[in-house]
């Protein structure tokens, strides 16, 4: 698909730009922290396209073949390119520490490396990672106020990830940017290894296929390699998606669907849920995204996976023992907790029998919970962050209420049997703050008069809270007042749209530039806002703030104080002892 | 006298172009494509793929007409577009046509035109292609499109 390539070309030639250029590299890169075991491509590009008699390598002062006891490749103008290219593919390390040296004549390279062992017995039998994509702090107040209430300065309740036994802040920087995006995050989770935006279970490197990039093993291999253990992916967006992708994927640029299919498949998680079918589907059937005609819905089968394609089916195939399930919900990404409670929009009426992420956490634990040796499963609150790049707040929040049912559905199933470790983390944040609320009622006529900050902001009034402590009512007289701190040109009408997630900008006429959606700049409180971002921006972005972690279970005591992303795996492969052969 | 004349011609200039516009419009009401909607594009659409109507399978070969929104286009001309049931919400990392939706209409304008904004409705007069095919310029694979179209404003 010509014009996914064009738009990640242009993406992934600027980020090379932006590379300094001359040095030699060597992945993993420097400061790299190495599951002991783990499999890991090792890669050094030297400038200029040297002959390999004009180079050496060294780890710990030996030949790298002699350490990793297998033979390196060399190859001049790697791809033509004007560099030469040292490899090793699926390299592993014993524990300890590992200075690697490149040197190309007088110039000499050094990276240093932790390759970390983890203690047996293993401490958790079950792990269960839950990412809310682009939960900030505000989205974890906001949904607290809406789904357990506020008086007088204290909340009614705490939410299922308010109340666990360890917190921890996170950083979420990756290799080339301090604001990074949903693959290299949630890579960082999967794979315990920095990596640039865009990509996933890769180290980016010259190559120029998306495909051939030095690979590092994810966490869903090493426990296939290891032994028995199942693995469960959640997501209420596309399965191909950065987040459920990170567990199985290895492509430099994200929106390689069809590719990541195919890993899902090579890696056989025992149970997949999400949206985004059409890349199962071979081109000829009507609705297919793929450009071959391999049938991975086709392939799932043979390979002993039963398919659900709704709710129903999803619960018939757990009620009957099914022991891999792949569930498909929707063409796209299955539709928000706020449509598919309040407003029936989205794709509701294409699709009116989806599961919720809660739903499928539940069928997955019970799915899942069978098996002897444990299972790790991740479970994606999508959209958090979806809506969030629409400037949506009210949709957001309602996911962050959807996150926190299946935290609280986990936290039943762990029980006080202390073998589960649950974590729940964003992957990054988005600039979102709570500032007060709006109050139809005061005076004047701009969306500016009715805000009430301060002593002036006014309890709000959203209507009573159903079974499952979402607000029957948001479109209500007084609400809280959201802002995000980065937006293109758009129309702020300060109250939830009912129609359908919001747009707030659409392209215009010169193709580049985004100006506001009209739709939203009409009512009768709309306020216009002059973008603070690039003219080719048409939505929000995220941001580089650190975010919350909370946890529980054997190995949470380890998340305090300030960790990198990349923390979040060591305390996993802890937990599950996942190093060694 | 300078602006009498003026006005003349200015009135003159209007009688006629009034003239050519009923022409053209009766020309146009003689050859009235059938119109589509997307609501109607599908019998069924479900996760495992979806089938066309019986009408849009009857109207293959055919002119139609279709109502929709114009998607953020590549560049400002082309002779390529999408078209959508509802204006897109975008993010800068779903831009890409993996993350388009399924029941999208691929546009081939007969001549290369100027794109107006993405959320703008546009009435697309084309003829009716549908089955998988690759565009061999752009790569991009559709499964229902109009070529040879015009586009104008909603």
């Amino acid at each position: 698909m010509q014009l996914r390539t064009l738009w990640h070309a242009v993406a992934i030639g600027s980020a090379f730009a932006a590379t300094p250029v001359a040095a030699q590299t060597i992945y993993p890169i420097n400061r790299a922290e190495i599951l002991e075991g783990s499999r890991f491509d090792f890669k050094v590009e030297f400038p200029n396209a040297p002959t390999s008699a004009d180079v050496a390598v060294t780890i710990n002062g030996k030949p790298a073949a002699e350490i990793f006891g297998k033979g390196t490749t060399f190859t001049q103008n790697e791809e033509g390119q004007k560099h030469s290219a040292l490899w090793l593919r699926g390299a592993t390390l014993p524990a300890g520490n590992y200075t690697v040296e490149a040197t190309q004549g007088t110039n000499k390279a050094t990276v240093k490396w932790e390759v970390f062992a983890t203690t047996q017995p293993r401490r958790a039998k079950n792990v269960i990672l839950f990412i809310g994509d682009g939960m900030s702090v505000a989205n974890r107040t906001a949904a607290r106020i809406l789904s357990k209430g506020w008086d007088e300065g204290r909340y009614n309740g705490e939410l299922a990830m308010d109340d666990m036994s360890n917190m921890a802040l996170i950083s979420t920087s990756g290799t080339d940017s301090i604001v990074t995006d949903s693959a290299n995050a949630a890579h960082a989770y999967t794979t315990g290894h920095k990596s640039c935006v865009n990509a996933l279970g890769v180290y980016c490197a010259k190559n120029a296929l998306t495909l051939d990039h030095p690979k590092v093993e994810t966490i869903a291999e090493v426990i296939k390699r290891r032994g028995k253990m199942a693995i469960g992916v959640v997501t209420n967006s596309e399965i191909e998606d950065a987040t459920p992708a990170s567990m199985v994927a290895h492509t430099r640029r994200r929106s390689d669907f069809n590719d990541i299919v195919k890993m899902f498949h090579d890696v056989q998680p025992d149970v997949i849920m999400g949206g985004g079918s059409p890349n199962f589907l071979p081109k000829t059937t009507p609705g297919s995204k793929r450009t071959d005609e391999l049938d991975f819905i086709a392939r799932f089968k043979e390979a002993g996976y039963t398919l659900a394609t709704t709710k129903t089916e999803m619960n018939a195939a757990v009620a009957a023992g099914s022991k891999k399930l792949l569930g498909l919900y929707n063409t796209g990404n299955i539709d928000g907790a706020f449509d598919l409670r309040l407003t029936r929009k989205g794709t509701v009426s294409k699709f009116p029998d989806q599961p919720d992420v809660v739903e499928q956490t539940k069928a997955a634990l019970d799915l899942l919970k069978g098996n002897e040796d444990g299972f790790f499963l991740m479970v994606e609150s999508a959209r958090i962050d979806k809506y969030s790049h629409s400037l949506d707040w009210e949709r957001s929040v309602f996911d962050t209420i959807m996150l926190d049912n299946a935290v609280k559905v986990a936290k039943d199933f762990a029980g006080d049997r202390n073998d589960t470790l649950i974590i729940v983390v964003p992957d990054h944040a988005h600039p979102i703050s709570i500032i007060g609320t709006y109050d139809d009622d005061r005076p004047g006529q701009l969306l500016r008069d009715k805000l009430g900050v301060y002593a002036d902001s006014v309890p709000p009034n959203y209507g009573p809270l159903d079974a499952d402590g979402y607000p029957t009512k948001v479109d209500t007289s007084r609400r809280l007042a959201v802002v995000y701190g980065s937006y293109p040109d758009t129309c702020d009408t300060g109250r939830p749209d009912m129609t359908g997630e919001r747009v707030p900008a659409v392209k215009g006429p010169d193709g580049k530039t985004n100006i506001a959606n009209e739709k939203d700049c009409t009512g009768p409180l709309a306020a216009r806002r002059t973008g603070n971002l690039p003219f080719d921006a048409n939505s929000g972005v995220h941001a580089a703030d650190d975010v919350i972690l909370t946890a529980m279970g054997p190995g949470a005591e380890k998340f305090r104080g300030h960790k990198p992303n990349t923390y979040v795996f060591r305390v996993m492969a802890e937990a599950l002892a996942l190093g060694g052969e | 006298m300078q602006r009498q004349r003026h006005e003349m011609l200015t009135t003159r200039r209007v009688t006629l172009m009034g003239l050519a516009v009923a022409l053209l419009c009766r020309e146009a009401r003689a050859a009235e494509p059938a119109t589509i909607a997307f609501d109607g594009l599908y019998k069924s659409f479900g996760v495992l793929g979806f089938q066309f109507s019986d009408r849009v399978t009857s109207l293959r070969g055919q002119e139609v007409r279709l109502t929709g929104y114009m998607a953020p286009p590549l560049k400002p001309e082309s002779h390529f577009f999408v078209l959508t049931r509802e204006p897109l919400a975008i993010c800068p990392f779903c831009q890409s046509d993996a993350d388009w939706p399924v029941d999208i209409v691929v546009v081939f304008m007969k001549e290369i035109t100027p794109m107006v904004s993405a959320g703008r409705k546009v009435v697309v007069s084309g003829r009716l292609e549908i089955g998988s095919a690759t565009d061999p310029e752009t790569g991009f694979v559709s499964q229902i499109r109009l070529v040879d179209a015009r586009f104008t404003l909603a």
